[in-house]
């Protein structure tokens, strides 16, 4: 009975995505948009910027020493 | 520090950036909210009335959804990106108070796209039309959400609420959830943006639909849309309105120089007109030069309005940006407002006592961990203190403390100073942000721009409410299909549509500046150390890639719209 449901779910999926027309196309699209926007921007242009710090202690001095230098 | 004029480029670049992806993204999101209804009444019909020409008529509107859906999905998290790599003190900054909307947004988000999106795709034929339908509902619901969670990060970005500044992790820390999602800028905000998602996707409608009309196809498909669409659209305009009337005195109590921007307002006063439309003067320099503010001006036929938007009194009064500057007024809470210089200072103070607080705080862990040392060396410093030298010999008058004596005493006023410190933080960090403003008139945004785009938002708005009127009743009298003149308006107003959207977005981003959040953080303290160039680069990656993205959804959408629903019109 599990399975069944299981296997049901799946094959909803499967033909859903058999069947599409336009929406493969669109696939494609968030596809490459996705590898894109994660493997090349986030990795090479967004890095996270305090993700230089190794710890959540160096990273809370380093941005209390900005707020504080920079106000004069 | 940064230099000075590497470090305005920086933000501007910085915010260009932020901009550019946040008009991109709001391209697609308005449609999702707005479509996403009409589509979904359209459906509902069908499962009242079991007749598949509604079905078909849905079908196709959520053809356009997926579309729109598909390119604008994940465009959003650019954003976040941006956040962690350019404004990353403002990200460590606001800590889990960003954090946890965005979360639980992403959380609905997810299981809405992997769920209720596949029903409803998938599921015409595999599921009831009750789940479908439910699905299709649940679908729109979820997205709404979704906006709603970003909203309410948005909203605490105007009107910072809930929260407790934690001096240690340098955060701000969720003190009342319920205060921050439900902050009544942030409500606010919900519901205006999503109905101007809803004016959005209403004429989106209409004018694909009026676009089949004046070539003469689908004109059942296309009538019967437009029925569905401008009585929508019409309820939307409505509701906006009103909204935006809500925003505008929110804007009002809580961003007084936003409003006066979106006004052009520098001296305020009791009983203040609205501008209807007007020139701003470009001569204009300073806020405290004899210019006149205006070189154009008419003012809303109903006198002493702005008042009466702004405060619902018609004597009420409303400061110009001079009077914010100068403080000095009675505000609608009965307290007197503060000069800029005040406010200023009371910035400074509370930045001073974030770095004695830090500094006390070094101490103290220095005190516990090198004791004994710290220990002899106060006593050295007692004895030495006491030493004389005479012509008889060196004498060191015994001195009055023991060594623990002296420890106790230089741990006693660390730690009092940590505490005072606090306590003048607390006291004063409402004003936190204004400790990093150096003149006054940095504290005025862009004049131009939120008043021209206040005024762009606002004519359209009334505008779209009449072209909703009329189509509404030339469509409910079946006198559409002969009126080319309204067909034509609806098809050109989809760009006024979202270009109203955008124009709101300017008025509440730019009429905000400096401020990355009101009042406590301006953008030159929120801002990432990077090279402006690299900035600039990414700046135009990313216009290359929304323009190539946009493109393919521009063609995708044209050539599903030019195929048409391919309803057999003669067979219902
Ligand atoms: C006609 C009357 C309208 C009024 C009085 C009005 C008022 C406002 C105000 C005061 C804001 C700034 C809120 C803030 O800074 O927090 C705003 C923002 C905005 N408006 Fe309007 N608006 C109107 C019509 C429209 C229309 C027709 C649209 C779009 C179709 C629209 C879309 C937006 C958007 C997207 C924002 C930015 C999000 C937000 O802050 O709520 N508005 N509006």
């Amino acid at each position: 009975m599990e399975k069944s449901v299981l296997k049901r779910i799946i094959s909803f999926y499967v033909e859903g995505f058999k069947g599409m027309t336009t929406g493969k196309t669109l696939w494609l699209i968030i596809l490459v948009k996705l590898f894109i926007m994660f493997a090349v921007l986030k990795i090479f242009f967004f890095p996270s910027y305090l993700g230089k710090f190794d710890s959540a202690d160096k990273k809370q001095n380093y941005v209390s020493n900005e707020l504080i230098q920079r106000a004069k | 520090m940064i230099a000075e004029i590497d470090n305005i480029s920086l933000i501007d670049w910085s915010r260009a950036q932020f901009a550019l992806t946040a008009f991109y993204h709001w391209l697609f999101v308005p449609l999702t909210l707005g479509l996403g209804i009409v589509q979904a009444v359209m459906e509902t019909i069908y499962y009242k009335t079991g007749d598949e020409f509604w079905k078909k008529t849905a079908q196709f509107w959520m053809k356009l959804f997926g579309i729109n859906f598909a390119i604008g999905v994940a465009t959003g998290l650019i954003l976040e990106f941006e956040f962690g790599t350019n404004w990353s003190n403002y990200s460590w900054f606001v800590g889990d108070i960003f954090g946890a909307p965005l979360a639980i947004e992403g959380v609905v988000a997810f299981f809405m796209e992997a769920t209720f999106i596949a029903v409803m795709f998938f599921g015409w034929n595999k599921v009831s039309k009750g789940f479908h339908l439910t699905s299709t509902w649940l679908t729109i619901a979820g997205a709404t959400i979704s906006a709603f969670w970003i909203l309410v990060a948005n909203g605490w970005m105007q009107y910072p609420t809930g929260m407790v500044f934690n001096p240690d992790t340098v955060r701000n820390e969720m003190g009342s959830f319920w205060a921050v999602a439900f902050s009544p800028v942030a409500l606010n905000k919900f519901l205006h943006t999503v109905l101007s998602g809803w004016i959005i996707g209403a004429m989106f409608v209409a004018g694909i639909s009026s676009w089949y009309l004046l070539r003469k196809r689908e004109v059942k498909f296309a009538l019967a849309s437009i029925k569905v669409a401008v009585a929508f659209g019409l309820i939307a305009c409505f509701l906006s309105i009103w909204t935006g009337d809500g925003s505008a005195s929110q804007v009002a109590k809580q961003q007084p120089m936003k409003l006066a921007a979106m006004e052009g307002l520098y001296e305020g006063g009791e009983g203040v007109n609205l501008v209807g439309a007007g020139i701003l003067n470009p001569s204009k320099k300073e806020y405290n030069d004899n210019e006149e503010a205006f070189l154009f001006k008419i003012d809303v036929p109903i006198p002493k309005f702005l008042s009466y938007l702004a405060f619902g009194k018609f004597n009420a009064y409303v400061p110009g940006i001079k009077n914010i500057i100068e403080g000095g007024y009675t505000k609608p809470d009965g307290s007197i407002a503060l000069s800029a210089e005040e406010k200023i200072a009371r910035g400074k103070l509370a930045i001073n006592a974030l770095a004695n607080y830090k500094t006390a705080k070094a101490d103290s862990v220095l005190l516990e961990h090198k004791a004994d040392s710290i220990k002899n060396a106060l006593v050295l410093a007692a004895e030495t203190e006491n030493y004389t030298e005479t012509s008889e010999g060196d004498t060191i008058t015994a001195i009055a403390l023991t060594g623990d004596e002296l420890f106790a005493e230089k741990k006693a006023a660390v730690h009092a100073k940590i505490a005072d410190s606090r306590q003048q933080l607390k006291e004063n960090f409402a004003y936190f942000g204004y400790g990093y403003i150096k003149e006054p008139k940095e504290l005025i945004p862009p004049l131009g721009l939120t008043f021209y785009a206040f005024r762009v938002m606002v004519i359209l708005g009334g505008f779209l409410l009449l072209l909703f009127a009329f189509a509404t009743y030339f469509s409910y009298k079946n006198k559409f299909e002969t009126k080319r003149w309204l067909q034509w308006t609806c098809l050109i107003s989809i760009f006024l549509a979202i270009f109203a959207g955008q124009a709101g977005w300017v008025v509440a981003e730019v009429g905000r500046q400096p401020w990355a959040i009101q009042d406590i953080l301006p953008t030159s303290a929120a801002i990432s150390k990077l090279s402006a160039s690299s900035v600039q680069l990414t700046f135009f990656i990313f216009l290359v890639l929304f323009t190539v993205l946009l493109i393919a959804e521009l063609k995708i959408l044209t050539s599903a719209i030019k195929k048409g629903p391919q309803i057999n019109e003669n067979k219902n």
